[in-house]
């Protein structure tokens, strides 16, 4: 009987999908050309920083990053890394960003919790003591984390970029969007608690880059594909090595092959 | 077809071993001085792949059970902390998640082999069923370690499958009650999934030894289908085959890198990053690829436990497949119709596949419009419908059958025959 109920279930969210996928047909997320996309593709250091930025300074009041450290931020392939600090919990700008952080820790010899400066080995702290404050402040929608967002979208990079840029569509003839939701073209459903994050110019970029709402969207979308996926860069690199010897141990064995074979008709 | 040994200890220490345990002669025997048909091909070579992703699974698998965490709190942060902070985790988790993947589409491939070429026929019958019995332990061995990393797809595939015992009568509830270890998938399933999922890959271990035995024999079956006959058909196994294996097996491997490497992902689904949460079920719950043409099956009825039934049978066929096919000729190379049905069976089996991932509902192709504006056309609910039809009739019909009414094609006297053709040295008789 249960199973029968998680067939129901599972029939009605197709069916409530799918009709709203049939009301709009939901945009395809806009490809975009990154610079990590392809085989050997590797993060832009400077988008992954300036992405950081925005996280840091729109995207964090209500998305955590939990499954992230400081130290992360200054490992092989992350947008501080620095090859004068192989270890990432000496890098003075990963040590900088902790420590502008207010970490609870504790509790103390007499029990009681405190508050220090962050170090690079703490985690993001969660911009919510727990899931349902998270709900409370948010008209009950709950912001995901945003750790491992870009693996956790049909679509990746491509469509967490159109979601940012989604909002500047009009709904269509008689789809109605009661406030505080919103109209995003590229969300399932198309109704979004989220309000648009991105306003032209709301980010003063240290490298001087002019603040665009795409060029944020563009930049935070980076950071969340490295943050997703940050042993990237080192996983293609071992991998076009990986693959340079397996060809030539390959041709080693075919050729070792026709020499073993070479009088035997088979 | 093992004769004799032909191992000779050279040493005072190896002749002390093989009096007392003579395994350098077993290893000598099986591996090296083995008698191997001459005309094997490269279908064949699929055999020694899995005997390798089986060392892979396990040595990623036991690594990685070093870090993972079996507990719904932890289980997912714990496959995050592997990906991130444990060293080269990224990469033992892509090849264990991805050599998961790799070894079923080895076991197809050397499934198929087995069916076009006759393998599981008189004398391998044993042979065979034990190579059944081993891939229904790859599937459990897989759900289970799916489960693992307690993502959506991990939680609400392990509901669905669980939920399947359940519609056994009067058995099924207490039992789909003992699975779970309470009332729900839980904390309880997930640590006796772990807990076999662990143990099964050493079972399974054990039964490819036997397999292996059971192979070595009546020998290998070959692609002409006629047995070995004389010193001229066969080969010893080491280096002839030990060489054409290694090569099959890093070529293999080069499609496996690309995966790991380059696409680590792309076999999995975006739900899986979502961590478990029993009060949000995903639009779409889907099996693993590998499960696919079994779970179109169970949807192709409109009862559960016929559905259930049937998915069973699906795989409980292949046991008695040896006594179905009446035909003599062992390879379908000469057996001019059945190949059609083989192929066209292949051809079945991967649209069921591409209906399991589909929604039964949706439209395969449209035909017009109905009174009320809809689309109306060929569900890939009566795709599956179609299938299913064919994969059963394909054992209990064709199969049987053919081996009346078919006109084998001749075949060769021997296997040196038809390997040199006229040049083949003639009979002795």
């Amino acid at each position: 009987m249960t199973m029968l109920r998680i067939f129901a279930a599972a029939a009605a969210a197709i069916a409530i999908t799918g009709t709203a996928l049939a009301a709009d047909p939901a945009r395809k997320p806009e490809r975009h050309d990154w610079g990590f996309s392809g085989p050997f593709g590797m993060f832009d250091r400077a988008a992954l920083q300036r992405g950081f930025q925005v996280y840091q300074e729109v995207c964090a009041a209500c998305h955590g990053l939990r499954q992230l450290s400081f130290r992360h931020l200054g490992d092989d392939g992350g947008p501080f890394h620095d090859p004068a600090y192989p270890n990432p919990n000496d890098n003075p700008v990963v040590r900088y960003i902790a420590a502008r952080y207010m970490i609870e820790d504790g509790p103390d010899d007499v029990g009681d919790m405190f508050e220090r400066e962050g170090v690079p080995a703490d985690r993001f702290p969660s911009p919510y003591p727990n899931d349902a404050a998270a709900r409370a402040s948010n008209g009950g929608a709950l912001p995901p984390d945003l750790s491992v967002i870009v693996s956790a979208r049909a679509g990746g990079a491509d469509y967490i970029r159109s979601l940012l840029l989604g909002y500047d569509y009009d709904p269509p003839e008689g789809f109605s969007v009661e406030p505080p939701m919103r109209y995003n073209a590229y969300f399932p459903g198309e109704r979004i608690m989220m309000a648009n994050p991105l306003v032209e110019g709301m980010v003063t970029y240290a490298d001087g880059t002019e603040a665009s709402v795409e060029q944020m969207a563009n930049d935070v979308t980076e950071f969340l594909a490295w943050a997703s996926d940050p042993k990237l860069e080192q996983r293609r690199r071992i991998g076009g090595m990986t693959l340079i010897f397996l060809f030539v141990f390959a041709g080693l064995l075919w050729f070792s092959y026709k020499q073993v074979w070479r009088n035997v008709a088979h | 077809m093992s004769g004799p040994s032909t191992y000779e200890p050279k040493t005072p220490f190896t002749r002390w071993l093989d009096a007392r345990l003579p395994i350098v002669r077993l290893g000598w025997d099986s591996f090296v001085d083995f008698p191997t048909p001459r005309n094997l091909n490269y279908w064949w070579t699929f055999g020694g792949i899995l005997a390798v992703f089986l060392m892979i699974q396990i040595i990623t698998g036991i690594v990685l059970a070093m870090h993972y965490v079996p507990h719904v709190d932890y289980a997912f942060d714990s496959v995050e902390r592997i990906r991130r902070d444990v060293n080269y985790g990224w990469l033992i988790q892509a090849m264990h998640a991805n050599g998961a993947s790799f070894m079923f589409l080895a076991v197809y491939i050397h499934m198929f082999r087995g069916l076009y070429y006759g393998s599981y026929k008189q004398p391998r019958e044993l042979l065979w069923i034990l190579g059944v019995v081993i891939y229904i332990l790859m599937m459990a061995a897989a759900f289970m370690g799916y489960v693992l990393p307690w993502g959506q797809m991990s939680y609400w595939g392990a509901m669905v499958i669980t939920n399947l015992i359940g519609a056994l009568p009067l058995v099924g509830d207490a039992i789909r009650e003992w699975l779970w270890g309470g009332f729900s998938v839980g904390n309880a399933t997930l640590n006796r999934f772990f807990s076999l999922h662990y143990l099964i890959p050493f079972v399974i271990a054990g039964v490819v030894i036997l397999h292996i035995w059971a192979l070595h024999v009546p020998g290998n079956g070959n692609p002409d289908g006629v047995e070995v006959k004389g010193k001229g058909d066969t080969l010893p196994f080491h280096p002839y085959y030990t060489v054409k294996d290694a090569f099959a097996i890093v070529v293999f491997l080069i499609l496996f890198a690309g995966f790991v490497f380059f696409a680590p992902n792309v076999l999995g689904h975006a739900d899986n990053f979502i961590e478990a949460d029993p009060l949000i079920t995903p639009a779409h719950i889907v099996p693993e690829w590998y499960l696919l043409p079994f779970y179109a099956i169970l949807r192709a009825v409109p009862d559960k436990l016929g559905g259930v039934l049937l998915m069973f049978g699906a795989i409980g066929v292949l046991f008695v497949l040896p006594w179905l096919d009446t035909s003599k000729v062992r390879s379908m190379r000469y057996r001019p119709l059945a190949r059609w049905f083989f192929v066209f069976f292949v051809i079945i089996c991967l649209l069921l596949g591409w209906c399991g991932a589909e929604n039964p509902d949706d439209l395969v192709f449209k035909l017009g419009y109905d009174a009320a504006g809809n689309e109306t056309g060929f569900s890939f609910l009566w795709l599956a419908r179609i299938g299913t039809a064919y994969y059963f009739a394909y054992f209990l019909i064709i199969l049987p059958l053919l081996g009346f009414i078919e006109k084998p094609k001749e075949r060769p006297a021997s296997i040196e025959a038809a390997v040199l053709g006229d040049a083949a040295p003639k009979p002795a008789e």
